[in-house]
């Protein structure tokens, strides 16, 4: 899966209006309940970098204040930035590399079918408590629509990972075979 | 308080085994998925723990009362009174409305018709399809289906329910939404149930998963015994 775009998140929050750091921060974290919440460093130096590049232009007038006084405002460049990233298709999938599908390779590779089943058993048992506690949160009726959807993000990915990881627990000795002839 | 049980339960069909001797406990308000490959036994344990199928070998008790040697119409009467039954097809009767159809089983236990009929409303009305009460199942659409039997099967407030692939002929979105009122409603009345799926995120609804194979429970790898990387989450 890819990685999190955080500037193109804060170059779309700004397209509404400019809005202060600690506003980015607080918006972020509302619109992406699910994500790693993001630090106030992290948002300075994003906008920091935005600026830099002509992205973003600090649009208060306290400047001289620090960061935390300074409302910031989307460029003509920044928005044409924006609209680049939001009309361009991400490549499905372009290298099956996850950790978890590398771990098995690597415990086939330099141990036995036990090791690598009691891996992919752990992760398995690992997998179905996190798929359990998100549907919990989705299920929950307090949810919002944001919470929801984000939730079936992760859950659409947990379930895939699981049908995975039982058909390898069943295929793992013939695959051991094949890498051990 | 210990809803279900059942002791070293064995069944074949004919030369075939199906359970080679199962051991599991339900409790009280407990919902439980019974998971596994295609064959595995699912269906026939859950067969045997709702008395539709009495078990070769072992025993199967209910609240205390070995059920598994009781005659038929014991059974039957056990079933119409204290369990629901939902199958992956609704399986509602073609020829009667969806009312009609949810309120069988309370007609079928001695309430009056108005009674009944009364409470099939809301119970459509909870599963939203009471606009659909006085529709035959032909006219309706396999999720409209489903809604109506999960209703017919919640209607007497049963202490098990027993789902056989509930939402297995559904989309994704709908079988979620007939699954989440299914748990929200089990939960508010403390109704155990039996939830066999082969789709791992139906199971985790549940509070607990079983995975049978080969007609035995797969005791490998249910709990997490190994840390988590990062001590994350
Ligand atoms: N009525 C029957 N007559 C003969 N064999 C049967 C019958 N019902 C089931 N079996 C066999 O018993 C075994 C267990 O079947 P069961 O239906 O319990 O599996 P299951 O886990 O529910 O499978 P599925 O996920 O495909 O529904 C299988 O080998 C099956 O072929
Ligand atoms: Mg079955």
């Amino acid at each position: 899966m890819g990685g999190v775009s955080t500037p193109h998140v804060l170059l779309g929050l700004l397209a509404g209006g400019s809005r202060h750091g600690y506003d980015l921060k607080r918006a972020h974290d509302e619109r992406l309940p699910r994500a790693r919440p993001l630090a106030f460093g992290q948002v300075y130096a994003t906008l920091g970098r935005l600026q830099r590049d002509g992205l973003v232009t600090a649009a208060g007038q306290d400047r001289a204040a620090g960061p935390d006084r300074t409302a910031y405002a989307l460029t003509g460049q920044g928005r044409a930035t924006l609209d680049e990233w939001l009309s361009t298709v991400e490549p499905p999938m372009p290298y099956v590399a996850s950790t978890l599908f590398t771990k098995v390779v690597v415990a086939l590779l330099v141990a036995d079918v036990d090791r690598a089943r009691s891996y992919l058993t752990a992760q398995r048992a690992a997998h179905s408590a996190r798929l359990r506690e998100l549907t919990r949160v989705k299920a929950d009726p307090a949810a919002t629509l944001s919470d929801v959807v984000a939730a079936d993000f992760a859950i659409a990915h947990l379930d895939a990972d699981l049908r995975w990881l039982r058909a390898t627990l069943d295929r793992v000795a013939d695959w051991h075979r094949e890498v051990h002839p | 308080m210990t809803q279900l049980q059942a002791r070293g339960v064995v069944r074949a069909y004919g030369p075939t085994p199906a359970l080679r001797g199962v051991t599991l406990d339900v409790a009280e308000g407990e919902i439980v998925a019974v998971t596994g490959p295609s064959g595995c036994g699912k269906s026939t344990l859950l067969h045997c723990l709702a008395g539709i199928l009495r078990p070769d070998v072992g025993e199967v008790t209910w609240r205390g009362h070995r059920i598994d040697t009781w005659s038929e119409a014991a059974r039957s009467r056990l079933r119409r009174t204290e369990f629901g039954v939902l199958f992956q097809f609704g399986q509602l009767v073609a020829e009667l409305t969806a009312a009609e159809n949810v309120s069988l089983p309370l007609l079928l236990a001695g309430t009056g018709r108005r009674e009944a009929r009364t409470a099939a409303l809301t119970w459509l009305e909870r599963f939203g399809v009471a606009d659909l009460a006085d529709v035959r199942p032909g006219e309706m659409s396999g999720g409209q289906q489903q809604r109506c039997a999960t209703a017919r099967a919640l209607v007497t407030e049963p202490r098990v329910l027993f789902a056989d692939e509930p939402t297995g002929a559904l989309d994704t979105l709908t079988g979620e939404q007939v699954l989440t009122q299914l748990v929200r409603l089990a939960r508010e009345q403390h109704t155990s149930v039996v939830l066999v799926t082969h789709e791992p995120r139906i199971a985790a609804y549940a509070d607990r998963e079983i995975v049978l194979r080969d007609g035995l429970v797969d005791h490998t790898g249910l709990g997490l015994d190994v840390p988590l990387a990062g001590g994350a989450r």
